[in-house]
Order: structure tokens, then C-alpha cells, then sequence
């Protein structure tokens, strides 16, 4: 990678911690609040997702972000500089900090490659040769070196993105904020793109906020995560922490997709009568998703249980498991307490009357 | 045809030309920037002022409604105050432009008003003004509607300077008139109507041309 894109240094300006705060931010649309007391930060050079159902007011948040909208109440603070009460003048250079990508790209049809990445150069005065020089860095650090005098219609989606990216990093900003980047592109795509902004935000320690509706995106590559639900904060912590015990319904809802569930065949059996077999959930996480769970169950519970369904994923490097197992409703109460001792979460779901 | 008649084919050929080109012009150069004032200052616009948005929709309504050849007569005072005269060709411009500039600012009002909201977004979060989103995306992108609709304008305006000739303007509208249809002249109607064609047809296809280089938008 070529030496002149770092700027850490740009960043390091100010000292603060946290490149944004947010405090009880609100923000009505007629007889909907979109936001409805937003308090977060999202610290230097990490990678945090806000992730909701659409019209949990992911938008709005983002857009706040650089003034694109403004809130009723509460305080925007980008860099430790309270931004709530600045006019369009003011919210200009303010901008120029802020990257942006969109989930459409929003690249300008009538112009090159190039000249889409070069205008935020453009907008700060920078001389052609200058922004033209520079562009031509980013499109190396994005991969596209060859496509400098493309226009966009000749481009992919993903290479559509990838100048999108370009083009926002082009001011060498202290934030990036991602709207839906990765929504309007397919699974394969989708991971490139989430590759190139995971490289990016190591190599250049770029701190990236990225709203989503999809949990594949946060599980990805973000460090922490923030659901959003009805314009308020319902859960955030560590990606791998909440990927292992969902705490809020709608985190829940939205984990459905990417984690293990009860067969649907088997669930329709479930029932409260006790008897039969024991239908359990097991969330494990951390040292004990890799530790000696089912080595233990096996020596207590010899031929006790039986696993339905499950795995172990890594988010962060951390072992999240998942699974769900078939116990005699004898052997429930011991092997409950025997996989709780250690560590794991255990949720008695059912009985089911005979074999599921 | 008599090499007379051959000659005041090409006079009025040039009169036409003058007219539909001077007037083209004025219309462009007036007829834009009243069609970005009307999508900046409608609702949601890069300068939103309702009031101002109503006000210029009705003036250009009130110029659109008035048949041209009433407002041909009806201007004969401005034109006089302009341009000297009320009679010939450069008289004729000045109600020709009064025409086709609030047609012209609402075919322009259309193609800026269909250019992509996230592209005037994505400038604004890079830091840009109004006036930059003008120069670098409503005028840009809206470009090939833009000139299309000057084709259009150009056209229209070779029809309506037929009606010139009411006020002593030439062109080829009156030679048709007063020589192949008052005298029956049956070859002067066939030669100016030929002519008419051929520069329609190529006017149209030199914007066409112009339109597909401009446009990228795949």
C-alpha cells in the first residue's frame, strides 16, 4: 500500500476518545419520533454498527452525523465540537471530515471515475494535477487503477462501491459513515467490499460507523454493535457478546437469520408437558465454547443427550456456540446445572412426547 | 423556379436562421437558469422558497398561455424599446425569445428535476454548496435532457417564426404564405417546405448526436 494515504497523524489531532457522542438526541417526523433519545459514542478507530429493522431510524442517525439533518433535542459532538447549533456554513467544513458511502453509491453519472473521486478535492480547492494525483492513490487502494477514465455506468456494483469508497476517503476524513453500503450488492460482492473497508480502517485506523439491517454485515467486520430499534438504543456491547446472548427481542429477531434455530419440525412438537425428551438451547461463549463442554457431557451423561442442531462460530476471534440438544426429561435437571457450572446458557425450550 | 424566386428562397433561408438562432440563444441563456430557479426553490430544493417557486410558475404559466402571434403583436412596444424598430427580422427575435424562454425553462425545469436526490445528498455530505451542487451536478447530469430540450426549443421556434412575417420579420413561414399559397405558387410552397424538412431533420439530428456523447447514464 502506498505510504502517502496514511494520516493517522490528521486524525490524531484532537485527542479525544470518542470521535462522536451522542446524547438524548431526538428527532420527530410529524407523529413518528425517529430518534427518541439516542445516547452513543463511537470511539477512534473502531468499527461500529447500528443495526435496526428499516424505520428504526438508522437513517436519520446518520444523516445527523454531518447535518444533513438536524435534531429536535439532545447534543452531536463529531471530534469534541458540538455540532447542533452550526448554520450550512459552518456544517460545509465540518462535512469535509466525514466520509460517506451510500447503499445507491451515488456516483455522478457525467463524470470520470476520477472526477467523481477527485471532487471532494475539487470542493476543498485543491489544483487538478494535485486531486488528480491523489485520486489515482485511491483508486490503487481500492483496486481499480486501471478504471481511473471509466465512467460509472461501465463499472459493476461493487466497483461502484469501491469508488464510492474512493471518493470518501478522498479529503482524508476522520470518520467514514456507511449507509446501507453493502445492501444493494450480493453476498460475494458484499464481502469484498466489507474486505476492503476492514483493510482500510486498520491500515489507515479510520474510524467507520455503518448502519445496516443485515446482521452478516456487523458480524463482519464491526468491533461493537448498537441495535436500533423504534429510534431507540435497545442493546450494544462487543459484536461477539451480543451475537451470543441477544438480550433485546428485535436483536433477537434480527440474529434469527445467521444463527442456529430449532427446526421448524421439531419446535411444532414442543410441548409443556414434561416427559418424553427435553428439548434445550445452548448458548456458549468465549474460552468455554472451546473448552471442555461436551467432553464433560459426554463423561457425566454417558449416551444422555443427543445434538439436534448447532455449531460453533467465530466473530472476533471469539468462539460463539449455539445448539440445541435432546436430553431424557430425567437427566434434564442435572446435565442443566452441569452445563451452567460451566458457563454455558442453558433455556429448557419443551418436551417433546417421543423421538424428534 | 426563377433564379428571383431561387434568390428570395435563400434571403428568407437567412432570415429564419437568424431568427431561430438568436432567439435559440436568448432562450438558453435565459431559459436555464429560470429552470434551475424553479427546481432549487420548489419544495425540498437546494434553496426551498415556496413563495418565490409560485411567483415564477405563474409569470411563465401567464407567457406559456398567450398565443404567439397575440404576444407577437401585444410586445410591439417592448420590441421597439429593445431593438429600435417594430418591423423585420431582429424585431421579430425579441418576442420570438419572450416565447421561447419560459417554454425552454420549463423543458430544463424537467430534466433538472429528475436528476437523482442521493447525487445532490452525496455532494452536500462532501462539503459542497449550492452553488457547487449547481456546476458539478444538477447542470452535469441533467445535461443530455437539457440539450434534447434545446432541440425541441429550436424546432418550435422555426414553427413560430412562420407567424413573423405579420410583423414584416421574412422568413420562410411568410414566403410560404405570400408567394406559394396567396399566388399559388405551387413550386415555392414544394421548395419551402423541403427546405423546412431538411433543416428540422438536421437539427434534430445533430441533438440526438450531441445527446448520446453526453450521456453516461447507461
Amino acid at each position: 500500500m502506498n505510504s502517502h494515504v496514511t494520516w493517522r497523524a490528521a486524525s490524531a489531532t484532537t485527542e479525544e476518545a470518542d470521535v462522536i457522542r451522542l446524547a438524548d438526541v431526538h428527532r420527530r417526523f410529524g407523529e413518528t419520533a425517529a430518534l427518541d433519545g439516542v445516547t452513543l459514542n463511537v470511539r477512534r478507530g473502531e468499527i461500529l454498527g447500528i443495526i435496526g429493522r428499516s424505520g428504526a431510524g438508522k437513517s436519520t442517525l446518520i444523516r445527523c452525523l454531518n447535518g444533513l439533518e438536524r435534531p429536535d433535542s439532545g447534543s452531536i459532538e463529531i471530534e469534541g465540537r458540538e455540532i447542533t447549533g452550526l448554520g450550512e456554513a459552518d456544517l460545509q467544513p465540518l462535512r469535509r471530515r466525514i466520509g460517506m458511502i451510500f447503499q445507491h453509491f451515488n456516483l455522478l453519472s457525467a463524470k470520470t471515475v476520477e472526477e467523481n473521486v477527485a471532487l471532494p478535492l475539487k470542493i476543498e480547492g485543491w489544483p487538478k494535477a494535485k486531486r488528480l494525483a491523489r485520486a489515482a492513490e485511491l483508486l490503487e487502494l481500492v483496486g481499480l487503477t486501471g478504471k481511473a477514465k471509466a465512467y460509472p455506468s461501465e463499472l459493476s456494483g461493487g466497483q461502484k462501491q469501491r469508488v464510492g469508497i474512493a471518493r470518501a476517503l478522498a479529503a482524508k476524513p476522520a470518520l467514514l459513515l456507511s449507509d446501507e453500503a453493502t445492501s444493494a450488492l450480493d453476498p460475494e460482492t458484499t464481502r469484498s467490499i466489507l474486505a476492503l473497508l476492514k483493510d482500510i480502517n486498520r491500515k489507515l485506523g479510520l474510524t467507520i460507523l455503518l448502519i445496516t439491517h443485515e446482521m452478516e454485515v456487523v458480524r463482519g467486520i464491526a468491533d461493537r454493535v448498537t441495535v436500533l430499534d423504534a429510534g431507540r438504543v435497545v442493546e450494544e456491547g462487543p459484536v461477539w457478546q451480543v451475537f451470543s446472548r441477544p438480550q433485546a427481542e428485535t436483536t433477537r429477531s434480527l440474529l434469527s437469520s445467521i444463527r442456529p434455530q430449532l427446526p421448524a419440525h421439531i419446535a411444532e412438537k414442543l410441548t409443556a408437558d414434561v416427559g418424553g425428551e427435553a428439548i434445550l438451547g445452548i448458548d456458549i461463549a468465549g474460552p468455554v465454547a472451546t473448552g471442555p463442554l461436551f467432553q464433560g457431557l459426554s463423561q457425566e451423561f454417558p449416551g444422555g443427550y443427543r445434538l439436534i442442531h448447532g455449531g460453533v462460530d467465530h466473530i472476533q476471534e471469539q468462539a460463539v456456540g449455539r445448539f440445541f440438544l435432546a436430553v431424557p426429561a430425567e437427566k434434564t435437571v442435572g446435565l442443566v446445572s452441569y452445563a451452567e457450572r460451566l458457563g454455558a446458557q442453558v433455556e429448557v425450550l419443551g418436551h417433546v412426547a417421543d423421538h424428534a | 423556379m426563377s433564379p428571383i424566386m431561387l434568390e428570395l428562397l435563400f434571403r428568407s433561408l437567412w432570415e429564419t436562421v437568424v431568427m431561430t438562432a438568436a432567439s435559440g440563444i436568448i432562450s438558453l441563456v435565459f431559459g436555464l437558469p429560470l429552470g434551475l430557479a424553479l427546481v432549487a426553490t420548489a419544495r425540498g430544493g437546494i434553496a426551498e422558497n415556496l413563495w418565490v417557486n409560485r411567483v415564477l410558475g405563474a409569470v411563465i404559466n401567464g407567457f406559456r398561455s398567450v398565443p404567439f402571434i397575440i404576444l407577437l403583436v401585444a410586445l410591439i412596444p417592448v420590441t421597439r424599446l429593445i431593438v429600435g424598430t417594430s418591423i423585420g427580422t431582429w424585431a421579430a427575435i425579441v418576442p420570438l425569445s419572450i416565447a421561447a424562454t419560459p417554454y425552454y425553462a420549463r423543458i430544463a425545469e424537467v430534466s433538472l428535476r429528475e436528476v437523482d436526490r442521493g447525487l445532490i445528498e452525496a455532494v452536500r455530505a462532501m462539503g459542497g454548496n449550492r452553488w457547487t451542487i449547481v456546476r458539478e451536478v444538477l447542470v452535469p447530469e441533467a445535461l443530455p435532457g437539457i440539450v434534447a430540450g434545446f432541440t425541441v426549443t429550436l424546432v418550435t421556434l422555426i414553427g413560430a417564426s412562420a407567424m413573423a412575417g405579420a410583423i414584416g420579420a421574412g422568413g420562410l413561414g411568410d414566403l410560404a404564405i405570400r408567394y406559394g399559397y396567396q399566388r399559388f405558387e405551387t413550386s415555392v410552397m414544394v421548395a419551402v417546405v423541403a427546405v423546412l424538412i431538411v433543416m428540422v431533420c438536421g437539427i434534430q439530428w445533430i441533438g440526438d448526436r450531441w445527446v448520446a456523447r453526453l450521456d453516461h447514464r447507461g
